[in-house]
């Protein structure tokens, strides 16, 4: 049932198979299947607490899941194998792992202490092992295309919000990820200051190979966007297809109240 | 004062306690760095994904601030070369006041990074550090600065105690006014004039560590 | 000794609520070392001279606890409340006393005070010093108190119009009274250890009997190590007692909130 459109044959980027998350009692993913083919961009939708956020957090390695597993590019992330079976990853593992995917913060999380453009070249140095000239550059060509090129030596304190979270967009890219998440990255802004960071967000896609998942309550920029859009509720996929089929003619009861409660919030 | 304030012994015991004034302020120094120093790697343990090391830390922590700096300068002078470690009395009262500010220290440092916000750990996993790069590049930076007054408090504070050294014979301010004091049969200046020393001392570093705390405040308050 | 432990960054030592497991953690320490060092031969012999010394530490701290809340309670209401020269006075006594070290204060009192014609016998010296110290700390720590209960607070006590007096004692004190219990907890942990300064001035508390008993057994680990834990126990009863008071204190607060 989730198999998506784009991904018929090859290996899918990112493969969730039937994973768990839970918090004591309350279950934030329940058995979770889910394909994102190489290259695919993904928005996640749904009303909160309904794990949407949980996908790219256990995605990062942020949580560990209790149930499942989950696949980059055909290697398991959370866990590893040994002999014939697998067993829960170690740290080693992990951070292997986690080099294929960034990931956007709702609250930019960028490093106070550092300037912009030393936010994106902690990384690469200590990391990637990159020169500092080197990795000075590959900074300020990536802040450049956010639009900061004015800017490296400006510390977050001095940045508005959308130039903060063009900044984290440059420090996780600077890594050169395979996946990138993004976890409403627009929440936590001023209205005026979404539009210059969802641009930086559609140049990113339509110049680039690379696989995004995103959470997001912009619908507009879903439908606008994505290849394909997830409705999640009570830690599943209650339904999910291509923008124009999603939004056009959502089939579940849930997906219908949902919509309609976000456009009477517009 | 009155006649009991003799300016001539004053004059001559000067130059005296001005030397000694020189090691207990080395004692100071040297003390504190000790302490930042144990109080860091005590933080470290006390926040260590190993349960036995957390609560070993934890209780040498607990230990070492409920029972008195005295105790525990003898302990370590007169215990110490039972296993054969003789220690000169200013290096075993460095040792043991290091020890005991290291653990007031720790539960400072502990503050300071239990204040630096989840998501800035959560960046630096996301960008893949490791968990040394994330502490000493990403958390140390933004934890030490707000507790810099904390810290300032407890210098202060560690100055205060270093007296306390003259109970093993460290030739610092109090004890070389008590030797002064059972010369002369004159008390009243050298031990008038230490305790003036420390409270010049005292009063400067507080003014000083409330300015650093005004200035701090003011830029959090520019930040946020 | 006190330090300037009630201050900033939310470092109070033993206040803490992760102290709990800390406490635990001490507790189990305790024992364990309390198991080594009852295995060592002869640990009967000094106990009892020990605790001969520890009731002498007891009593000086219980009346340095006294004198040092009279004394705070004194220049707290001296330096909010007195006219101006009465004021300066607390000023200049807490900042002395918080100024300079409980060991100078001590051998002031004990050695120079008598240059002066007025003799102290050790036990008095000792628990004026020691009272005077923690009470200049405990002056700073009721302070903050009352200045943390909100303006509205007063606002409100002037609204009914009560007296300045009564809504000190009515509405303010009751609220900061809850605040002040783990600071005042540290200080009197604080005072309990400064007590070991004691003997310093020949009295023979717990300090004082170890290093006697060091000196004619020589036996300095067993002895100190016994001492110790003499003290951990004595701190972990006070801390017991403060915690124990904390809680009663929260509760009624709390529950004057519900129907109020």
């Amino acid at each position: 049932m989730n198999e998506s459109p784009a991904s018929s044959s090859e290996t899918p980027m990112v493969r969730f198979e039937r994973v768990s998350k839970r918090y004591g009692a309350l279950t934030v993913l329940d058995q979770l299947d889910l394909d994102v083919a190489s290259g695919e961009k993904v928005a996640i939708i749904g009303p909160s607490g309904s794990g949407k956020t949980t996908v790219l957090r256990v995605l990062m390695a942020l949580e560990r899941i209790d149930d499942g597993v989950i696949h980059i590019d055909g290697e398991p992330l959370t866990h590893m194998p040994q002999g014939d079976s697998l067993v829960p990853a170690d740290a080693r593992h992990l951070r292997k792992m986690r080099g294929h995917i960034g990931m956007v913060f709702q609250h930019f999380n960028l490093f106070p202490h550092m300037s912009a453009v030393q936010n994106c070249m902690e990384a690469p140095i200590s990391v990637l092992g990159l020169g500092k000239e080197e990795a000075h550059a590959r900074a300020a060509e990536l802040l450049t295309m956010v639009g900061l090129a004015d800017k490296l030596d400006h510390h977050p304190a001095q940045l508005s919000g959308g130039q903060q979270q063009r900044v984290a967009i440059a420090r996780a890219l600077a890594m050169r990820p395979r996946v990138m998440l993004f976890d409403e990255v627009t929440s936590a802004l001023d209205p005026e200051l979404c539009g210059e960071v969802l641009n930086v967000i559609r140049e990113l896609g339509s110049a680039h190979q690379l696989t995004m998942l995103m959470v997001t309550h912009q619908m507009g920029f879903a439908r606008e966007f994505a290849d394909r859009v997830c409705f999640f509720d009570a830690g599943r996929i209650a339904e999910q297809g291509s923008p124009e089929e999603l939004f056009g003619n959502p089939q579940h009861e849930r997906t219908r109240q949902f919509l309609r409660a976000v456009m009477e919030a517009i | 004062m009155n006649a009991h304030w003799d300016w001539h012994y004053v004059h001559e015991i000067l130059p005296i306690l001005g030397e000694a004034a020189l090691i207990t302020l080395q004692a100071t120094l040297l003390g504190f760095a000790l302490a930042l120093v144990i109080g860091l790697v005590l933080a470290v343990c006390r926040m260590a994904a190993n349960p036995l090391v957390r609560h070993a830390a934890a209780a040498v922590v607990e230990f070492i601030r409920s029972t008195p700096l005295l105790i525990q300068i003898f302990f370590l002078y007169y215990g110490l070369p039972e296993f054969g470690l003789a220690l000169d009395a200013m290096l075993a009262g460095l040792i043991a006041i290091g020890l005991h500010y290291g653990a007031y220290c720790a539960e400072v440092y502990r503050a300071g990074i239990d204040n630096v916000p989840r998501g800035q750990w959560e960046a630096a996993a996301a960008l893949n550090l490791s968990p040394q790069a994330t502490f000493r590049r990403i958390i140390l930076p933004q934890a030490i600065p707000p507790i810099v007054p904390a810290l300032g408090n407890y210098l202060v504070a560690l100055f205060k105690e270093t007296p306390l050294l003259s109970a093993i014979g460290v030739l610092e301010l109090m004890q070389t006014a008590k030797i002064l004091g059972s010369e002369s049969f004159q008390y009243t200046e050298p031990i008038t004039l230490v305790g003036l020393y420390f409270l010049v001392f005292s009063l400067l570093s507080s003014g000083l560590i409330r300015l650093l705390e005004r200035r701090l405040g003011v830029r959090a308050a520019s930040r946020s | 000794m006190p330090a300037n432990r009630t201050g900033s960054a939310g470092t109070s030592p033993t206040g803490s609520s992760p102290a709990a497991g800390a406490l635990a953690a001490a507790a189990i320490l305790g024992f364990a070392g309390g198991l080594v060092v009852s295995s060592f031969a002869g640990f009967r012999d000094f106990l009892p001279e020990l605790l001969r010394g520890a009731a002498v530490t007891v009593q000086v701290a219980a009346g340095g606890s006294l004198v040092a809340v009279a004394m705070a309670l004194l220049a707290t209401a001296a330096r909010l409340y007195a006219p101006l020269p009465l004021r300066w006075l607390a000023v200049a006594y807490v900042e002395l006393f918080r100024g300079t070290s409980a060991l100078v204060q001590l051998f002031w009192l004990f050695f120079v005070l008598p240059m002066f014609g007025i003799s102290l016998s050790p036990m008095t010296a000792g628990i004026a010093a020691l009272g005077l110290n923690i009470g200049a700390y405990g002056s700073e720590v009721m302070r903050g108190a009352i200045e943390a209960v909100p303006r509205s607070q007063w606002e409100a006590a002037s609204a009914l119009s009560l007296g300045r007096f009564r809504t000190l004692r009515r509405v303010i004190l009751p609220q900061a009274f809850v605040t002040m219990i783990p600071p005042w907890g540290n200080l009197f942990i604080e005072l309990l250890k400064a007590t070991s300064l004691v003997s310093l001035i020949t009295l023979s508390d717990l300090a004082f009997k170890a290093q006697q008993l060091n000196q004619t057994t020589l036996r300095t680990v067993e002895i100190f190590g016994i001492v110790l834990l003499i003290y951990l126990a004595l701190s972990l009863l006070v801390t017991l007692a403060m915690r124990a008071l904390e809680h009663r204190a929260g509760r009624r607060l709390l529950r004057g909130k519900e129907t109020g």
